[in-house]
């Protein structure tokens, strides 16, 4: 264990420990933007820009290792004139109509711009004017608004181990692209959506989300994030509304990956998973984040169906229940318990499948009842 | 799993062998990834056809289908031949005398010979072995490929004899570690949704574990241990089964030989299906229950490395469909049976104060977890921090038992009629019968449908070409199928993944079963191949 001093506290973390992993473990916030728990560390932003008592020159805390005592300051007006100076940099080619940005109360561009009071830059110059790639149904690219973190290019490489993007042309052209800036379907993209869940910016968004599901609703949210210059959580807060998240296990392998649906009216609008929580460490898969259009199907059941003359007919739930229970309750006396046979089901909770299995066993009276482990 | 998800990341070798990882568990791929990128792990990947890990392996061995106990059984000469065994472990670990059983068993499997069974270059299964057996730690994982045999418990056997031989079980980064399909098989085994068990893997004809259960559910229990899922359908189909109540399944398209699941199910007098969308098993029903799915109801699930989680309820359910514990238990009520519990946190702590393993476990427990921490079964108490990696210092029955096994056949082989092997399997966008993938917009848009994979020389033997329609024919039916030319699968073999209703590739399978296991040979089917 190491023991250094940050903004005056004594604070104690493990040998390797970064300044930024020791300021977040004690609750002092540094402000980031090319920074994922995920990712290793980067130092692009500067950002985090750090003073350290005896250093020669200011550190990214994101990137220095910690030393034995060492006297750190993460804000002072240097650090923080500093870091307004960068922000109004890259809000100089970064469209600001936050109204209207589907990342509003989420865009950590947008926080800082807030928090250093920056509404449009001070530096002027040729702006990008790109178009929209949204050649693909799930990720959208707008680099309009990127800002160069790679952090997508990053995760795509160390998390998701693929390397779909990385920077392509040069100079003021440079973003980070495909190879040939082919579409994403035609590299060998897995559309986990990775690149979607690091992004800081609304320059790579889940296009399901976006033009297709677009929830009025959430339009509002985000506008009144962008007005309120509040962020997404506390306006929801502010609006009694915090439960629109709920925190699950996703339904489809065995991994196991922590959701986080996000609900409005009924309706799931986004699926995000929590950072290094669970199996998934805040990374999914292309079902996990994208395949849960089934609940809100208009295909599903809604009513118990009776099959009557060889058709189904929808009937209440009464006589449903009546029927089956009649029916079993025959063939048990009729036959036997075992002439009956009972499938639960893998994809059901653990509490349904005990309560299946006991109804097999303690209210039929057989041991006839298996799932699909086996297929 | 004997080890977590987590401490994959720790090992120094990892042998996948029956698993397409990054499709099928995508997230645990990325862990697989991680080892090999950031850990200097040597993967060692044994399938048939190239998948994604193939390409962050260390070696890959491509077996053909249904040889995996000849190739384990070779690495295991190579690893006794050239001393690389753990003694240690193997001396106070395991039933010593059993351990010599098996080198006289494995003696005749010289790589030579594993070659000419399996297809891999004799000098690979040499280099395998040794990258196995003289890592630090290495981790066993597979799935599917392994199981879905006649020989999937000879299978399961002898990787854990592997294991127990290089003394890679029960320490951080090693185990046998089997990947289950589906968010819940585990849970679904663990609480006793099986015909042999109770609750904990507790035997159904133990007289104590029945006196156990009888007491707290107030009624005598069968002793007798019923049937399996397979075993019922056959059941059904000759008549011994006589109606039928499926909770959230979908056997019309997951049964191996479909066509005979099918008439099964119409012979029965009385078939019941509680589902949320009306699948290809709930058309053949009289009654259909409407349920409610996964986002829309409380409770916990358990993941494939024993960590058992929240679900939880984010919105009502559509229209009148219910929650599966509320129509159980009112069709118990109504057939005289008043359930005790019914509400998930209730029956919850019903579970836990009925299976050990499950014993701390209560849903205000695991929602007083902090961020990031898990319970991983066995859980005994309310105190107990779970147990991530099993068998550290002794294992369940006390010394490890080596069980020698020779390698047998598949049921089916090659021959002039039927001259390719069929296997099948999933791919990343799909997730089994499709019930769920296949009403996502997005993921249709980019895998609208069935394809089979036939290697380039296969193809022009057989006069397929690629993207055009094909017809894939077996003893037990044809379909109609796209074919993909591609060089991913080696000549002889075809591929189908088996979630597309309308070129359901269980049309085609096996429905012979391992022994034990009763799982089907959907890996292996002979099969021959024309253009439409």
């Amino acid at each position: 264990m190491i023991k250094v001093e940050i903004d005056g506290k004594a604070c104690e973390a493990p040998q390797g420990s970064t300044i930024l992993d020791i300021a977040k473990a004690n609750g002092i916030d540094i402000p980031t933007l090319c920074y994922d728990p995920r990712l290793s560390p980067y130092g692009a932003c500067r950002l985090c820009l750090v003073e350290v008592e005896g250093a020669r020159a200011l550190l990214p805390a994101c990137y220095a290792k910690a030393d034995d005592g060492m006297v750190i300051q993460t804000t002072n007006e240097k650090l923080e004139r500093i870091r307004k100076t960068l922000v109004e940099l890259l809000v100089s080619d970064h469209p600001m109509e936050c109204q209207g940005c589907s990342k509003s109360g989420r865009c950590e561009l947008q926080r800082l711009a807030d928090k250093y009071g920056v509404t449009e830059s001070t530096f002027t110059g040729e702006v990008h004017e790109y178009d929209l790639h949204r050649e693909n149904p799930f990720v959208m690219r707008d680099y309009n608004k990127c800002i160069m973190c790679g952090r997508c290019i990053r995760i795509c490489r160390e998390v998701q181990g693929i390397g779909v993007y990385d920077f392509i042309n040069r100079g003021f052209k440079a973003v980070p692209g495909t190879p040939y800036d082919k579409p994403m379907q035609e590299t060998p993209c897995e559309f986990c959506g990775q690149c979607i869940s690091t992004c800081p910016t609304g320059a790579i968004k889940a296009r399901p989300y976006e033009d297709r599901g677009r929830v009025a609703a959430l339009d509002m949210l985000r506008n009144a994030c962008a007005y309120f210059k509040m962020p997404e959580e506390d306006m929801m807060k502010a609006l009694g509304l915090e439960g629109w998240v709920t925190r699950t296990t996703c339904a489809y392998c065995g991994c196991g990956c922590q959701l986080d649906i996000h609900v409005i009216d009924n309706k799931i609008v986004e699926i995000t998973s929590p950072l290094m929580v669970g199996s998934g460490q805040g990374n999914l898969c292309v079902k996990g984040r994208f395949g849960y259009d089934f609940v809100s199907s208009s295909e599903r059941l809604t009513k118990p169906l009776i099959r009557k003359k060889g058709k189904f007919e929808e009937a209440e739930w009464d006589e449903a229940l009546d029927l089956v229970a009649k029916k079993l309750s025959e063939t048990k006396k009729k036959s036997c318990p075992d002439s009956i046979g009972v499938f639960s089901s893998a994809r059901a909770t653990n509490e349904d499948n005990y309560l299946v299995q006991k109804f097999a066993r303690a209210v039929i009276g057989t041991n006839n009842v298996d799932h699909c482990a086996r297929l | 799993m004997t080890n977590t998800m987590d401490d994959i990341e720790t090992a120094k070798a990892i042998l996948v062998i029956g698993s397409n990882t990054t499709e099928c568990h995508p997230i645990i791929g990325l862990r697989i990834k991680k080892a090999v990128m950031n850990n200097e792990c040597k993967l060692i990947v044994a399938e048939p056809k190239h998948i994604r890990l193939c390409y962050y392996a260390d070696r890959w061995l491509q077996l053909k289908p249904g040889t995996d106990v000849a190739l384990i059984n070779g690495l295991m000469n190579v690893i006794i031949a050239e001393g690389l065994a753990d003694e240690e472990f193997i001396n106070n670990r395991c039933e010593c005398d059993r351990y010599d059983e098996l080198k006289e068993l494995v003696k005749s499997y010289t790589p030579e010979k594993v070659e000419e069974i399996t297809g891999v270059p004799a000098g690979d299964i040499r280099e395998a072995a040794r990258t196995f057996a003289s890592a630090e730690n290495a981790a066993i994982i597979y799935a599917m490929g392994i199981t879905q045999h006649t020989t999937g418990t000879d299978n399961v056997v002898t990787l854990a004899n592997l294991a127990m031989m290089t003394g890679n079980i029960g320490k951080p980064g090693t185990g046998v570690n089997p990947l289950r399909g589906q968010n819940n098989v585990q849970g679904a085994c663990d609480v006793g949704a099986l015909p042999n068990v109770l609750t904990g893997y507790k035997p159904v004809t133990d007289a104590e574990t029945r006196e156990k259960f009888e007491k707290a559910w107030g009624v005598k229990l069968p002793e007798e241990v019923g049937l399996t899922a397979t075993e019922m359908m056959e059941a059904a189909a000759e008549g011994k089964i006589k109606a039928m109540y499926i909770v959230g399944e979908n056997p019309m398209l997951s049964d191996a030989n479909i066509r005979h699941a099918e008439k099964a199910l119409k012979n029965l007098d009385f078939l019941v299906v509680q589902d949320i969308f009306l699948t290809e098993t709930a058309e053949l029903a009289d009654v259909v229950l409407p349920a409610a799915s996964f986002a829309e109801k409380e409770g916990t699930f358990s993941a494939t490395d024993r960590r058992v989680q929240r679900v939880r309820k984010a919105f009502e359910p559509p229209g009148e469909a219910r929650p599966d514990n509320e129509i159980v238990a009112d069709i118990a009520k109504r057939m005289g049976y008043e359930m005790e519990n019914v509400e998930p946190a209730a029956v919850m702590d019903e579970i836990a104060s009925l299976t050990p393993q499950y014993g701390g476990y209560s849903h205000a427990r695991l929602d007083s977890l902090p961020d990031g921490e898990s319970l991983h079964w066995p859980c005994t108490d309310a105190e107990h921090p779970g147990t991530p990696i099993l068998h550290t210092t002794v294992f369940t029955r006390g010394k490890g038992w080596f069980a020698p096994v020779e390698w047998q056949a598949p049921a089916e082989q090659p021959d002039e009629e039927y001259p390719l092997t069929l296997t099948t399997g999933r791919v990343l966008w799909q997730y089994h019968t499709g019930t769920m993938t296949r009403k996502s917009e997005g993921i249709n848009e980019i895998d609208p449908n069935g394809k089979v994979w036939i290697s380039p020389d296969d193809a022009a033997k057989y006069g397929v070409e690629n993207g055009k329609k094909a017809v894939v024919t077996t003893r037990r039916g044809d379909i109609d199928i796209e074919a993909k030319v591609t060089e991913r699968v080696p000549n002889g073999v075809i591929f189908i993944p088996f979630h597309y209703t309308e070129a359901a590739a269980n049309v085609l399978t096996n429905d012979v079963v391992d022994p034990v296991s009763k799982v089907p040979e959907f890996k292996v089917s002979a099969a021959r191949v024309k253009a439409k």
